[in-house]
């Protein structure tokens, strides 16, 4: 361990060899395993780890949140010369809140959607002996006001379902720091926000943090947000503080295996290059003017407003924008799941849109869809192999040993072990999943596959070892892909072309490198500065030169 | 919102037709009607011939759907008939024999919704695990027990081992201790099973954890934040429980001896009292369409957003 780990100023929070379990049916499990780490005044310290590091967990022993089958077996958990470590729940009720506060992960369903915002912000004042109404309505919406929410008249008469992912979190901010605590939990506060959203929301957290002095605990699977916000980052894995340090010195030289594997792995990190551009430039797919409505008369909604763009055989196309961006719509265009309201969809020369019936469905066997979530988008009761074969029962008539065949080769072919295909979908990982959505989607030998944020969900090294599997059987099988993702980073590790999505309109389209180094619409230049790591441009030579010297 | 209501009223007018026509039909289908069960009886001594005067003089001589349009147009009127037993008009009989019946009913649902809170609350907060197992697999149990067991062993018990409540001579009030409870416990079990996973589920939900953090104890939780939040399945359910409520009325009033629109129901079914039978459907579906009417009236007040209009969507 790197003991470079001493805070600079007063220490607030001091965590040693904290060790804490879950009681499963099959008994009890350590998720946490002799962690120490320090938090000091006003500092920001990034927990750093992939699911199932123990990080949150942690983050929750701290306010005294751990689910009910959670226990602290061992260690301490000092505040303010105060331990935690023993305490009965009821103990934390005086201080959360008031010396420690959290900003939770999904702001979707952190707020109680049956009270209006003004009411749960007011109720932290209520709660800790804000008796005056008048004064606690005044300071709501000073609040409100403060973390950048217009109108806060307004919004605190409002309900969450009328406010908006990145104001819902504004307002839990606002919770967080009503109190002026002294330490704020910040739980993967911006991984369910878009990354331009994301950017301010994290902006607003230091601003704040900087006005009242508060320290914070940021917890993040994302070492890009880590690098750009942290003082100091605790690397987590398996329950083990694997490394810790100042985030410069940690990001410019880590010395555990693990660390180096995250740095090379995060995406906005990556120092590669792009993706060559694609030389047979002939269009396998050609979208023009397309447009797409929904609904009728006033509720009539444009989701797609004249796109066009051509993808190149062989090559990926990325598709990128924010949520409500039109781009999954298009891509369900493409897949024809759904019919366009104008324009045109070429592939290979044939005019899609206008396919029915039997010349529809065959059309389905050359244009393949990888969706979002590995976990939603397999039958949890099936096994593998007939997962895998499923497709091979709609479209060919094969004995069922030849389609278990064609399906085990195919398991083998995105890289699972031979052993899984009779296993069911949940004994799977999270990447395991993603192998298995690949497989079924090309065992019928298509020519296009869609993939919807295909690697979204997933843990960054996952990601990168999805994206290179990717990669690999384009190479192999001449597939042509249509990447739809939010995520510009990943964007650059795997396409050659890019189409930029704002609004349901194309701002920008063109090759990856071009529009990545010289954004020509201001709306990618904003997307491209949000992505966070950006502060690590600067050390990245470094990295590659003390990566090669070892 | 006014559009939406009126749109419902409507809706519920249409269902009332369908339920008017469709007992009407099933009752013209059943063989034999309520005046051959009562004059063919051999000691009164009527001749064929004058049960046929008898059955003209009653109108049951016409073609079915002439009968269905002067019944539909009675109704309409609010006039539902004579009954051919009791030799009545049926408002009379529903006059004196609905209020019981409402009483029974209403006291039946307030006891309901009171004990299935309790239970849903006491599991909840249970300090130990096995009891908060015993007291989440209780309304269970309650649903297994038929009406007409529980009413008998209600009164084995408190009125003739326990002597609590006395069943001979009782006073207004004793006499309706016991059935209200026969009534309300299978009616507070689904309630109850329903409030407890439903509580179970929104305390799972992040915003609970949310409001612990800013420092609310757990009880404050479950009160200000997770009991709205769990009232909506609880309260579509107890719509739908109405029609448990009127069938659970019929077998209680006939176990303790209530005269009530059960009783009468009982009644008119086994002498195929056509007339009666119609207007106590009628009522049924009318006092259904209305509670549930009122479910979905009071379900935007617990839930903000089924406010919103399709306007508000886009």
């Amino acid at each position: 361990m790197n003991m470079l780990a001493f805070p600079s100023k007063k220490s607030l929070l001091d965590i040693r060899d904290l060790t804490i379990s879950y009681h499963l049916p099959e008994g009890r499990r350590q998720v946490v395993n002799g962690v120490s780490f320090s938090i000091g005044e006003g500092e920001v310290v990034a927990l750093v780890g992939e699911s199932g590091s123990g990080k949150t967990t942690t983050a929750q022993s701290i306010i005294g949140l751990l689910p009910d089958n959670g226990r602290i077996e061992s260690g301490s958990i000092r505040l303010n010369d105060a331990e935690l470590s023993d305490w009965a729940s009821r103990r934390f009720d005086a201080i959360r809140g008031k010396v420690v506060s959290l900003i939770p992960q999904d702001p979707g369903s952190s707020l109680n959607p049956v009270l209006t915002i003004g009411r749960q912000v007011e109720e932290i004042l209520k709660l800790h002996g804000w008796r005056d109404r008048k004064a606690r309505h005044a300071r709501v919406l000073e609040l409100l006001a403060r973390v950048g929410l217009s109108n806060p008249e307004l919004r605190a008469n409002q309900y969450p379902h009328e406010l908006s992912g990145g104001m819902k979190q504004r307002v839990l901010i606002a919770i967080a720091v009503a109190l002026k605590p002294a330490l704020i939990i910040a739980d993967e506060p911006t991984s369910a926000l878009d990354v331009t959203v994301q950017h301010r929301i994290l902006d607003l957290i230091d601003e704040l943090r900087a006005e009242s002095g508060t320290a914070v605990l940021l917890v993040t699977h994302d070492l890009g947000v880590a690098a750009d916000r942290a003082d100091r980052v605790v690397v987590l894995r398996k329950g083990h503080v694997e490394e810790q340090g100042p985030t410069s010195a940690l990001l410019a030289r880590p010395t555990s295996a693990y660390a180096k594997q995250l740095l090379a792995d995060a995406p906005s990190l990556a120092p590669k290059g792009f993706r060559d551009a694609p030389e047979n430039p002939e269009a396998a797919i050609e979208v023009r003017n397309l447009r797409q409505e929904f609904g009728h008369g006033k509720s009539r909604v444009l989701a797609v407003d004249d796109v066009s763009f051509s993808i190149a055989r062989g090559t990926t196309h990325a598709l990128v924008g924010e949520s409500g961006s039109g781009k999954t719509t298009t891509a369900r265009s493409i897949v024809g799941l759904q019919h366009p309201t104008a324009g045109s969809i070429l592939i290979d020369g044939t005019e899609v849109t206008s396919l029915s019936g039997e010349a529809r469905r065959l059309f389905r066997r050359d244009v393949q869809l990888v969706y979002q979530n590995p976990f939603t988008s397999l039958d949890p009761r099936q096994r593998i192999l007939d997962i895998v074969g499923e497709p091979l029962r709609n479209f060919e008539t094969l004995t069922r040993k030849a389609r278990d065949e064609r399906a085990a080769a195919m398991i083998e072919k995105v890289g699972l072990p031979a052993d899984v295909i009779t296993r069911n979908p949940r004994a799977l990982s999270g990447g395991q999943r993603q192998r298995v959505a690949i497989a079924r989607a090309l065992v019928l030998e298509p020519r296009f596959l869609v993939l919807d944020e295909a690697v979204s969900a997933l843990d960054v090294t996952v990601q990168a070892q999805i994206l290179n599997l990717l990669t690999e059987l384009q190479d192999q099988l001449g597939l042509t892909y249509l990447f739809v993702t939010h995520d510009l980073s990943v964007v650059r590790q795997i396409a050659h072309t890019v189409t930029v999505m704002q609004a349901g309109q194309a701002v920008e389209t063109g090759l990856v490198a071009r529009v990545f180094t010289e954004p020509a619409s201001p709306y990618t230049s904003d997307l491209l500065a949000a992505i966070p790591g950006r502060r690590l441009g600067a050390s990245h030579p470094v990295l590659h030169y003390s990566g090669a010297a070892e | 919102m006014t559009q939406a209501i009126v749109s419902r009223i409507g809706q519920a007018l249409v269902v009332l037709l369908l339920a008017f026509t469709a007992s009407f039909l099933l009752l013209q289908a059943l063989p034999g009607d309520a005046i051959l069960i009562k004059y063919q009886n051999p000691e009164m001594g009527l001749t064929p011939e004058q049960i046929a005067e008898i059955r003209v003089l009653y109108g049951a001589d016409a073609p079915i759907w002439a009968q269905y349009g002067n019944t539909l147009w009675n109704f309409l009127q609010g006039s539902f008939g004579y009954s051919i037993q009791a030799g009545v008009p049926v408002n009379t009989l529903l006059a004196t024999n609905l209020p019981p019946t409402l009483r029974l009913a209403s006291l039946a649902l307030v006891l309901a919704i009171l004990l299935a809170f309790a239970i849903a609350f006491a599991a909840t907060l249970a300090p130990f695990r096995w009891l908060r197992n015993a007291l989440a697999s209780l309304p269970a149990l309650m649903i297994s027990v038929p009406v007409f067991w529980l009413g008998i062993m209600l009164i084995q018990i408190f009125s003739f081992r326990l002597r609590l409540v006395p069943i001979i001579n009782p006073n207004e009030f004793q006499a309706l201790i016991l059935p209200v409870l026969t009534l309300a416990l299978p009616i507070a079990a689904p309630l109850a099973q329903i409030l407890i996973r439903s509580l179970d589920e929104v305390e799972a939900q992040p915003f609970v954890a949310v409001a612990r953090a800013k420092g609310a104890t757990r009880k404050g939780v479950l009160w200000r934040h997770v009991l709205r939040n769990a009232l909506l399945p609880v309260l579509t359910i107890a719509g739908l429980l109405f029609g448990e409520l009127l069938a659970g009325a019929v077998v209680t009033e006939t176990v303790f001896g209530i005269n009530g629109l059960g009783r009468i129901t009982e009644q008119a079914v086994s002498n195929q009292d056509t007339a009666v039978l119609q207007a106590i459907v009628i009522l049924a579906a009318g006092g259904f369409i209305l509670i549930n009417l009122l479910v979905d009236l009071a379900a935007p007040l617990i839930d903000p957003r089924l406010k919103r209009t399709v306007g508000a969507l886009a």
